[in-house]
């Protein structure tokens, strides 16, 4: 019955989803909270006193630049090379068929139903196998492996939705194939692909095990919060970064949905 | 004079099944043509092979003159009416229909006017601003139509376009695309598997199946002068007569063609004729269908509706004039 979706549900059952989203959520307000202590050495609850010289001490640390520098660096060239490896991909699965099809389709996934560290542990045995020195490059490799998964997926299921004689009608209209992308194929993948690169970015910005295997001395931005935290000093300049972390990475992935939402609407619209 | 299209022994294998199989067709300028088969018999192939969709595995063809072959389909003055419509839903209606004009290059303000001008010529005037998502099927056939028309193309195919719509907005659209084909004076080459379109709107039909052309000529030849079983049995459900059968009534041992309203079903037990058995009644609005048994032959004959009819299991006499008796050129 509708009358029964409209009733608002028993108070046990709003307790329990109340203390559930707590659990989920508190612990990152801890760290917020945190990041405005004035004790510097551990955490002590309830903060001795608040202040915001942590943001200034964080701004003039060179070390969490760097971090964050190669952080963004290595997250948007990993997205770029997601975003045309993956588009590719998922043209060629979802346009034409060919022998082992199904069987690339679920290769590509693969990355990301993986464990990390197996990922990692691969990755490492084949970067020394090969003579390659870890460096930046190394990082960017491993991240586009499951990076390349998330556009993939996006631009696949946009793919499916999207009529296959409308490119058949853009060339018999006489546009070549230049063409047909142009106006045709990309203007309807791309919300998937922004949602798609988005999550990317968020993936690799954050990812650490992969990270840790494919690194040589240089270190990501949550690779420098784990070994911050061993350390006994300036203890909140991690969680004022943290919270810059959950702020970047967050919004993507709002965005993201927004996106492939109104995507929805748009792709359905020609049916 | 050159045919507007021209297919020379023309076949498409894909792998070991052969879609189109040693074609030959002439469709003249101007004409209304049909390509008449049920699903898988060749004839959207073909109709892709006019479009440059598919290469042909042998032989050629020729669009007015020119060779076809290696052409791709942007490099054709031929344009097509997709089965789905194929709109561009991220475009408005009248950048749409603008679309061909804008990739070869027409400025916003030419091409925009043009639009409108095929837009009124499919009676929508108006709707460029819309989004195809909020047109009814019937709108989105008619801009599809105006897309294809707006490049005008020297042939116009069109692949089994009314195929999604419902009847009345159905035969509205017969007549429309009849008198637009003769207004504009272009080829339309039209695939449907509805034997009723085809014979209603096109100036010849070719009969697919199997890949091979079963017969060509004008609806009325088609209709009335089935050259095989095939054809006399898709186009318009003949009663086929085996030769045993023919022969008694017109001397020669040949399959045959008899049109079920070419039978007259009288109430009696014996006289001259053949007798059979009624054994179910279908109504029709304006006819009534009857299926009948005459000793192991299934017939069915098609009388006006009001007719008295006998009841379902009585005896019957059939007659027929024997002129109305086709003979086929299928080997006995």
């Amino acid at each position: 019955m509708r009358s029964d979706g409209s009733q608002s549900a028993p108070l046990s059952l709003k307790a329990a989803a109340a203390c559930g989203l707590l659990f989920l959520h508190l612990p990152l307000l801890l760290i917020f909270v945190y990041a405005f202590t004035t004790e510097e050495k551990s955490f002590v609850w309830p903060p001795p006193g608040l202040t915001t010289q942590w943001f200034a001490v964080t701004w003039n640390r060179p070390d969490v630049w760097q971090a964050l520098s190669l952080s963004v660096r290595v997250a948007a060239i990993s997205t770029l090379i997601a975003l045309i490896l993956g588009t590719l991909c998922s043209a060629a699965v979802s346009r034409t068929k060919f022998f082992g099809r199904e069987t690339v389709s679920l290769l590509v996934i693969l990355p990301i139903a993986l464990p990390g560290i197996i990922t990692g542990i691969a990755l490492r045995s084949a970067f020394s196998l090969a003579d390659i020195p870890f460096s930046f490059r190394t990082i960017v490799l491993g991240h586009a492996t499951f990076c390349v998964v998330v556009v993939y997926n996006n631009a696949v299921a946009r793919f499916r939705r999207t009529s296959g004689s409308m490119i058949e009608a853009s060339m018999d209209l006489g546009a070549d194939g230049f063409q047909t992308f142009r106006h045709v194929v990309l203007p309807n993948i791309a919300t998937a692909l922004l949602a798609g690169g988005m999550l990317a970015f968020a993936l690799s910005f954050d990812e650490v095990i992969v990270t840790t295997f494919t690194a040589g001395q240089q270190q990501t931005l949550p690779i420098w919060m784990l070994e911050e935290l061993i350390r006994p000093r300036q203890r909140p300049v991690t969680n004022v970064v943290a919270m810059v972390v959950v702020l970047v990475t967050l919004l993507p992935i709002l965005a993201a949905y927004y996106l492939t939402r109104d995507g929805d609407q748009i792709a359905g619209a020609g049916k | 004079m050159t045919s507007a299209v021209s297919f020379k022994q023309v076949s498409r294998h894909f792998g070991s099944v052969r879609a189109v199989d040693a074609v030959d067709l002439e469709i003249a300028p101007g004409e209304f043509f049909a390509m008449l088969g049920p699903s898988g018999s060749g004839k959207t192939t073909c109709l892709r092979l006019i479009a440059g969709f598919g290469q042909p595995s042998s032989g050629s063809i020729s669009i007015f003159g020119e060779r076809a072959e290696g052409v791709p389909p942007y490099r054709r003055n031929v344009n097509t009416v997709f089965q789905d419509y194929a709109l561009f839903p991220h475009l408005s209606v009248l950048d749409n229909v603008a679309y061909g004009l804008m990739v070869k290059g027409v400025g916003k303000a030419g091409r925009h006017r043009a639009a409108e001008e095929a837009l009124s010529l499919v009676r929508l005037p108006g709707y460029g601003a819309r989004r195809p998502g909020q047109l009814s099927g019937g709108q989105r056939q008619r801009v599809a139509l105006a897309r294809a028309l707006v490049n005008q193309p020297k042939v116009l195919l069109l692949d089994e376009p009314l195929g999604a719509l419902d009847l009345k907005l159905r035969e509205n659209m017969q007549e429309e695309l009849k008198s637009l084909q003769k207004a504009l004076g272009i080829t339309f080459v039209f695939v449907t598997h509805d034997q009723g379109e085809a014979l209603s709107m096109a100036d010849r039909v070719a009969v697919f199946n199997d890949g091979r052309i079963m017969q060509i000529g004008t609806p009325e030849d088609i209709y009335q002068r089935p050259k095989t079983r095939f054809v006399a049995d898709f186009v318009g459900s003949s009663n086929v007569l085996p030769p045993d059968f023919v022969q008694r009534y017109s001397g020669q041992h040949r399959w045959a063609s008899l049109r079920p309203e070419s039978i007259r079903v009288a109430r009696a037990a014996s006289g001259e004729g053949v007798a059979a058995r009624l054994v179910g009644t279908n109504y029709l609005g304006a006819t009534t269908r009857l299926a009948l048994d005459a000793d192991g032959l299934q017939l069915h004959a098609i009388v006006p509706a009001g007719t008295p009819l006998p009841d379902d299991g009585e005896a019957v006499i059939l007659t027929f004039n024997r002129e109305s008796l086709h003979l086929m050129d299928e080997p006995a």
